[in-house]
C-alpha cells in the first residue's frame, strides 16, 4: 500500500491502575493514523493525545521495536501480537487494519502473569523457570575451536528453531489453559538437540517442568493456539520433545 | 540453583512424575488408550448383531459364562475410567484457575471445536454410558423388553437390542452419545501421540487426519446398529412379538 492513507480508529483499551485495581476497558478515538505506522506507534499517537488532554497515558511494555526483544505484549482483538502470523505487535503495521475499525487491546491474561499496570504484566515467572534449568557443563581451559564439536545440520537447525524463542509469553496468553508449555519446551528442546546440552538433559527437563508447575500456569491440551500466535513460529514439536524427555527422566530410563 | 543427581525410579519419584503436569497428561493418555481399546472391542462384539440372533446370543452367553473375565474387565475398566475422569477434571479445574480474568474479546486461531469441548464431550459420554448400562445391563429403561430368553434358553440379547432400538427417541439418544464419542476421539487420538512425545513432521499431519477420521468412523459403526434396526435391516426373530 503505497498511498498515504489515514485511519480513524476506535480503541477499547484495558486500563488498570495497579495490581489491586479491578480494571476496566476504556474507549478512545484516534484520528489520522498513517497506515505505515506500527501498532505501537499508533499507541504513541494516542498517548500524545492523552498527555495533551492531561490524562494518564496508557502503559505498555516495549523495548527494541524490532521484533527480537520479547517485551511487547498486547492482545489485539483476542489474539496475542495481533492478526499477522509470525509477527510481534511492534512489527505489526496499521495497514492490516481498516478505517473505522474497532480494536480491543488487552494485556496477557494469566494468573502467573499478574497485571502491573494497564497493559504491562509481570513475566518474572519465566525467569524463575529459566533459573530452574540450571547450567550447561563446559570444560575449563582454553576456548575450544568453533568446529571441534560436530553437530549434524538437522540438529543444529532444530536447536536454532527452538532458540528463536524471545520469551514474550504470547504462547501463555493465547493458550486456552494459560499453559507455558511452548515456552518451556522451546528452552528444553533447544539444549536437548545439542551435544552441549546432553550432560544435564534429564535433570533440566524435570527441574524446568517442576518450576513451570509451581508458577500456576495451566496444562497443555494440545490445541496449538500457542504455535499459531508465536512471533517466532516455534513448533509444538518442541512440546513433544519436552514430554518425551520429562517422561523418560521421570521413569529413570535412558 | 544446584543440579540434583538423577534419581533412579522409586515410588517417590514416580509419584512426583504422575502428579506433575506432563505425568498427569500421560496418565490421561494411557487410561484413554485403555478405554479406546474397550471401545474397539465392544464395537467388534456389537457388530455381530448383523450375523443374526444365534451368533449374537452365543457371543453374549459366552461373555456371561466367564464371570472372572467379565468382572475382571468390568472392575478394571471402572478403575481406568476413575483415573481418566479424576485426573482430567483435576487438570481442567487447574486450567480454569490459570486464567482468573478472561479476555473481553475472545478469539481462536486454530483450536478445533472438538479440542475446546473435551471436558464436556467426556462428561456427556459418561452420562451416556450410565444410561446405556441402565438400558441394556440393568434393564431399568424398559423392563418389559429385558430378561427374555431365546429358544435355547439363553438370555435373548438380540431381541432386547432390536426391541430397544425400535423407539426412535432411544435411537436418537444413542446417536447423540456416539456423536460426543466421535468429537472426543477425534481430538483424543492425535493428542495421545503428542502427549507421549511422538510428533514427527512427516507423520503428524497424517496422524491428525487419521485420528479425526477414526473417531467418526467408530461412532458411525456404532450408530449403524440402531439405524439398521430402524431401517428394518436388523429385524425381530420370527415368532417374537414386541
Amino acid at each position: 500500500m503505497s498511498e498515504n492513507k489515514r485511519l480513524n480508529l476506535t480503541l477499547h483499551i484495558w486500563r488498570q491502575k495497579n495490581a489491586a485495581d479491578p480494571g476496566r476497558l476504556a474507549t478512545y478515538r484516534v484520528q489520522g493514523v498513517s497506515v505505515h505506522m506500527s501498532f505501537l506507534e499508533m499507541l504513541d499517537v494516542l498517548n500524545e493525545q492523552l498527555t495533551a488532554q492531561g490524562e494518564e497515558p496508557v502503559a505498555f511494555d516495549h523495548d527494541c521495536r524490532e521484533g527480537i526483544c520479547g517485551m511487547c505484549s498486547l492482545t489485539v482483538n483476542g489474539i496475542p501480537h495481533g492478526p499477522q502470523r509470525g509477527t510481534t505487535v511492534c512489527q505489526l503495521h496499521m495497514r492490516h487494519f481498516a478505517d473505522g475499525q474497532e480494536i480491543t487491546i488487552e494485556p496477557w491474561r494469566a494468573k502467573a502473569f499478574p497485571v502491573v499496570r494497564d497493559l504491562v504484566v509481570d513475566r518474572s515467572a519465566f525467569d524463575r523457570i529459566i533459573q530452574a534449568g540450571g547450567f550447561v557443563s563446559v570444560n575449563t581451559g582454553g576456548s575450544p575451536d568453533g568446529n571441534a564439536l560436530p553437530v549434524p545440520k538437522k540438529d543444529a537447525e532444530a536447536a536454532m528453531d527452538a532458540a528463536a524463542c524471545i520469551g514474550c509469553g504470547a504462547c501463555v496468553a493465547a493458550c486456552k489453559n494459560a499453559s507455558a508449555m511452548l515456552f518451556v519446551a522451546a528452552k528444553i528442546s533447544h539444549l536437548a538437540k545439542l551435544p552441549q546440552g546432553q550432560p544435564e538433559r534429564r535433570e533440566r527437563a524435570l527441574a524446568m517442568v517442576a518450576a513451570m508447575d509451581q508458577e500456576g500456569f495451566g496444562f497443555c491440551s494440545n490445541q496449538y493456539e500457542c504455535e499459531a500466535v508465536c512471533p517466532k513460529e516455534i513448533s509444538v514439536r518442541t512440546i513433544a520433545v519436552m514430554n518425551r524427555d520429562t517422561l523418560r527422566a521421570g521413569l529413570g530410563g535412558a | 540453583m544446584e543440579a540434583r543427581p538423577i534419581e533412579r525410579t522409586s515410588s517417590a519419584s514416580l509419584c512426583r512424575l504422575l502428579c506433575s503436569s506432563i505425568g498427569s497428561k500421560a496418565l490421561v493418555a494411557l487410561t484413554g488408550l485403555a478405554l479406546f481399546g474397550f471401545v474397539l472391542g465392544h464395537l467388534a462384539g456389537n457388530l455381530q448383531i448383523f450375523a443374526g440372533q444365534e451368533t449374537f446370543n452365543a457371543y453374549a452367553h459366552w461373555i456371561k459364562s466367564k464371570p472372572a473375565l467379565l468382572w475382571g474387565t468390568r472392575l478394571g475398566l471402572l478403575a481406568v475410567l476413575a483415573v481418566h475422569l479424576g485426573v482430567s477434571v483435576r487438570l481442567a479445574r487447574r486450567n480454569r484457575a490459570a486464567r482468573p480474568v478472561p479476555y473481553a474479546f475472545q478469539n481462536t486461531v486454530q483450536a478445533t471445536s472438538a479440542s475446546l469441548t473435551m471436558v464436556w464431550s467426556g462428561l456427556a459420554i459418561l452420562a451416556f454410558v450410565i444410561y446405556h448400562l441402565l438400558h441394556f445391563t440393568v434393564g431399568a429403561v424398559s423392563p418389559a423388553e429385558f430378561g427374555r430368553t431365546d429358544p435355547l434358553g439363553r438370555p435373548d440379547a438380540y431381541t432386547m437390542v432390536v426391541l430397544g432400538f425400535r423407539h426412535p427417541a432411544i435411537a436418537l439418544i444413542y446417536a447423540i452419545g456416539m456423536f460426543c464419542l466421535a468429537m472426543h476421539l477425534s481430538h483424543a487420538i492425535q493428542s495421545v501421540f503428542q502427549t507421549f512425545g511422538l510428533n514427527h513432521p512427516r507423520c503428524m499431519p497424517l496422524v491428525r487426519r487419521a485420528g479425526f477420521a477414526a473417531g467418526f468412523l467408530i461412532a458411525a459403526a456404532y450408530v449403524s446398529i440402531p439405524a439398521a434396526v430402524l431401517a428394518g435391516i436388523v429385524t425381530l426373530p420370527p415368532g417374537v412379538s414386541p
